[in-house]
């Protein structure tokens, strides 16, 4: 009899016209790191929502060391010891680091807080992890990587043994990922048990123990990491043999596309994250990526592009036409599309039905309405079309409200609907954030089809793997400055890595850029 | 046929019509409540006049819903877009007035002079609803803060202009004139009753508001803002535009309700509506967002939600048979509309029973359930 912390047996979840979970088990060990794999959609994050007490499964028990429980909310899964770090994290903006770490345990007397012991735990935990945070930060003000390690520290104020990370690394970058890594068998060794859902293979080949595999709502297994291979994770996961390298013949440029040149932005949130000075060209048939750590301007440098931000100076040229002041509608007509960096924020109304989504770029063009009243018929044969194209998968088909798709099949959307405008210009912002290496490796052939098709791609992308797989030309990007310019043929990682972290750069002389240490 | 049947009793719509309804019973059996311990002997009758009350009076409940289903809709619409229209009283007041004055101080043939103050009353609205449009769409001052602060601003100026000019109030300061027959809506003819012409013109405008909102491109744009602003920034839609431009539709629609109320027919010869200049903001506006609310905005459930609040507003005067005062009446309304809030929970209850149900009869047969996308 194995010892076993958590079990979750035979466990059913349903959702109006779809099943989440379907007789689904996972077994988790004391002191390990358990990865839970499995495409978007596949149902982990449902799975471990039902451990976490969000959702109330329709079948099947939840054991906590042989007994069975029930978890009926997040509370009793804390008194259980059962913590989660959400993807999309669960801070309160405008409250201090301490102030979120002690949200709903506040230690207090007789009503009055106090912050004293609070912050004693906290700096002692802090200290004894390596999770350095500042606890009198707002966290509004602090990275990412940060407020991860404060929702780390959540689960640790409250002394919880299990800890589920729902996909932990996506907002990190390489170096903060490896930190994690280290966290995360440093709690192991603890004899602390950690859940990890993640479609990154590389990630759990690094760190996990074993790994349960989730296919379509279904059980598809736990294998030993030892005893396995990236190969054949990935098999269990799509169900077929997956391609990790992008075919793609070497571009031709020709015409400049996209011609930016001086431009400056002064960003809302810190003075790091403007863009000074940047000058570069995108040409028809290339794929030019927009390299960098996050928050060094890449993001304000594509709102000023596109024109969801106003740039303070310089000019910016689609096609040789000054379109610095035109409004995004008219970039738009000019030959601009744009898959934007936040699919829920800027890419999709998640409450519309995704036909709706799929003409929200267009539904203003004759082809969609009539002296302002819209054409449901043409509008229903669009959407088919592109579903039918994009492989964009839906419960009930373009009447499906957008928000009840899976992450994978909403980006897919997007993608169709901007590659189907068939635009001089691509700009493409994290094309693949937290998808599942299907979704990827089809997302990624369909930019390099865009690309073969005469379009110009300007790429951004934090995943370096991403970044030196499918780009013709890399930009790296420092403190809002371009610091460097590669081919990836004839780059390293490394090499990237010392110009993203800004102990090298290149200068500039007449006609291009020359290094200098 | 059937199908049809099938999916719209499935619908969306459906179920938030399902627990509004629901969300009303509960409300009612609290009112009930309420009058039991303020009266238990004539509770019972009480209730069935507040509840069937004002079935005997149908036209009047009809003639009493015009306005608010216009106020109503304007809440309505800007709701839809994400903006909360508070003020409609000050539009109403505002409409009231621009008819007032067109209809007292121009003097203009029989049924232009009617259809002139109607545009007026709804010119008035859209006047003063622009004002925090035009400040939502550039300087992104809070719409809540400038429309409520405007009812107070505008009911005083309305008050301030009908005191100053003697062709508008009489001698004594205490009531507006009364205008002449030409600019009276033209009544019905249902005895007893000022029911008029208005009614239609109100349902008629919620059903074009279904449409636009439904079926054109203005109204995908307004509902895509509604429910997220940043994607139809991206997607090019005119933010600033639309923001006033829906304001002032709203503006106008509560104007128009204040220009039908004044504009009614009198049941007594040679009188007509009046309004006093005594520095009460007009109710109408606020029972508008209550209207909504219960509608959950949709244009078409407005029309029904006026007429039901209109319905148990008018059983609540004839409940005072019972002894029952006023207010009491004004509190089940209010219990009603507290309930209505519930209704989304509703719908979550409503679902799992259902569910429940339909998972017992499945049980007995083969399991069709094992639904997973492809």
């Amino acid at each position: 009899m194995e010892n076993y912390v958590v079990e979750m047996l035979n466990i059913r979840k349903e959702f109006p016209g779809i099943v989440a979970n379907d007789d689904i088990t996972l077994r988790l060990k004391k002191g390990e790191i358990h990865a839970l794999l499995g495409e978007n959609g596949a149902g982990k994050s449902t799975l471990m929502s039902v451990l976490f007490g969000l959702y109330q499964p329709e079948r099947g028990k939840i054991k906590k060391n042989g007994e069975i429980v029930s978890i009926n909310n997040p509370n009793d899964a804390n008194a259980l010891g059962i913590g989660m770090v959400h993807q999309h994290f669960k801070l309160v903006d405008v409250f201090t680091v301490l102030e979120n770490i002690i949200l709903g345990v506040e230690p207090n007397k007789m009503g009055f807080l106090k912050k004293k012991s609070a912050r004693k735990k906290i700096v002692e935990l802090s200290d004894a992890y390596g999770l350095q945070v500042d606890p009198d930060a707002l966290i509004e003000k602090i990275s990412v990587g940060m407020q991860q390690r404060v929702e780390i520290l959540k689960m640790l104020y409250r002394d919880n043994e299990i800890l589920i990370f729902d996909e932990p690394t996506a907002v990190l970058t390489p170096q903060e990922i490896e930190e994690l890594m280290a966290i995360m068998k440093g709690f192991a060794k603890e004899g602390k048990s950690i859940l990890f859902i993640t479609h990154k293979l590389n990630e759990i080949m690094a760190v996990a123990d074993r790994c349960t595999v989730l296919q379509k709502g279904r059980y598809k297994g736990t294998v030993e990491i030892s005893e396995t291979s990236k190969e054949e994770l990935s098999r269990m996961m799509v169900g077929r043999d997956v391609n990790f390298n992008i075919e793609k013949k070497k571009s031709k440029p020709k015409e400049v596309v996209l011609s930016v040149e001086g431009v400056s932005v002064k960003s809302k949130i810190s003075e790091l994250h403007s863009v000074n000075n940047v000058s570069f060209n995108v040409r028809e048939g290339e794929i030019v990526c927009l390299a960098g750590i996050e928050g060094n301007g890449q993001s304000e440098l594509v709102y000023a592009i596109t024109g969801l931000e106003k740039s303070s100076k310089g000019t910016i040229k689609l096609n040789g036409k000054d379109i610095t002041k035109l409004s995004i509608r008219d970039r738009s007509i000019t030959g601009m599309s744009h898959i934007p960096e936040d699919r829920h924020k800027h890419g999709l109304v998640l409450e519309y039905s995704l036909e709706m989504n799929l003409i929200l770029q267009s539904y203003w063009q004759p082809q969609f309405q009539n002296k302002g009243f819209l054409k449901f018929d043409e509008i229903r044969n669009y959407a088919t079309k592109l579903i039918d194209q994009y492989d964009v998968r839906c419960a009930e088909g373009p009447v499906t409200i957008t928000r009840q798709m899976s992450g994978g099949n909403q980006q897919k959307a997007i993608v169709g609907r901007e590659l189907d405008k068939n635009s001089d210009l691509l700009i493409s912002v994290q094309p693949t954030r937290g998808l599942d290496v299907g979704a990827i490796e089809y997302i990624h052939k369909q930019i390099v089809q865009a690309r073969d098709d005469g379009s110009a791609v300007l790429l951004m992308s934090l995943e370096l793997d991403e970044v030196m797989n499918l780009s013709d030309r890399i930009l790296v990007m420092y403190e809002g400055e371009i610091v460097g310019e590669f081919d990836p043929k004839k780059v390293s990682i490394e090499e990237l890595g010392l110009y993203m972290a800004g102990s090298k750069r290149q200068t500039k002389v007449t006609g291009g850029l020359k290094d200098e240490e | 046929m059937k199908n049809k049947i099938k999916n719209l009793l499935k619908s969306n719509g459906m179920k938030t019509f399902n627990s509004t309804l629901i969300a009303i019973g509960l409300g009612l059996l609290v009112g009930l409540v309420v009058l039991l311990i303020v009266d238990s002997s004539n509770a019972a009758g009480g209730f069935s006049k507040i509840l069937f009350g004002g079935f005997g009076r149908f036209a009047d409940v009809l003639y009493y819903a015009t306005p608010l289903i216009l106020t109503g809709l304007s809440v309505g619409f800007a709701f839809k877009m994400g903006l909360f229209n508070i003020g409609a009283s000050g539009q109403y007041t505002m409409g009231m007035f621009f008819a007032l004055y067109v209809g007292l101080v121009w003097d203009l043939p029989g049924g232009l002079h009617w259809f002139v103050a109607i545009l007026a009353a709804i010119v008035g609205g859209m006047l003063i609803g622009s004002i925090p449009g035009i400040l939502k769409a550039h300087f992104n001052v809070n719409e809540v803060i400038t429309s409520i602060m405007l009812n107070y601003i505008g009911m005083y100026i309305v008050d301030m202009l009908i005191k100053n000019n003697g062709k508008l109030v009489v001698g004594s300061e205490a009531r507006t004139a009364y205008l002449p027959e030409t600019v009276q809506s033209l009544s019905l003819g249902v005895s007893g009753s000022n029911l008029n012409i208005a009614i239609f013109l109100a349902i008629i405008i919620a059903v074009g508001l279904y449409i636009v909102l439904k079926k054109t491109t203005f109204g995908y744009e307004l509902i895509a803002t509604g429910y997220n602003k940043d994607a139809s920034k991206y997607a090019g839609i005119n933010y600033k535009r639309n923001t006033i431009l829906t304001m002032v539709i709203a503006g106008g629609l509560a104007g128009l309700g204040g220009g039908v109320a004044i504009l009614a027919p009198s049941l007594i010869a040679d009188a007509s509506q009046v309004y006093e200049p005594i520095n009460v903001i007009a109710v109408a506006g606020f029972n508008g967002i209550a209207v909504a609310l219960l509608a959950s905005s949709s244009p078409i459930g407005i029309i029904f939600s006026a007429l039901f609040i209109s319905l148990i507003q008018r059983g609540g005067t004839s409940a005072a048979l019972f002894g029952f005062k006023p207010q009491i009446i004004d509190i089940v309304i209010a219990i009603i509309i507290y309930f209505s809030a519930f209704s989304l929970i509703m719908s979550g209850w409503l679902g799992k029973i259902v569910k429940n149900y339909s998972r017992k009869k499945s049980k007995k047969g083969p399991d069709k359930e094992n639904k997973v996308v492809k």
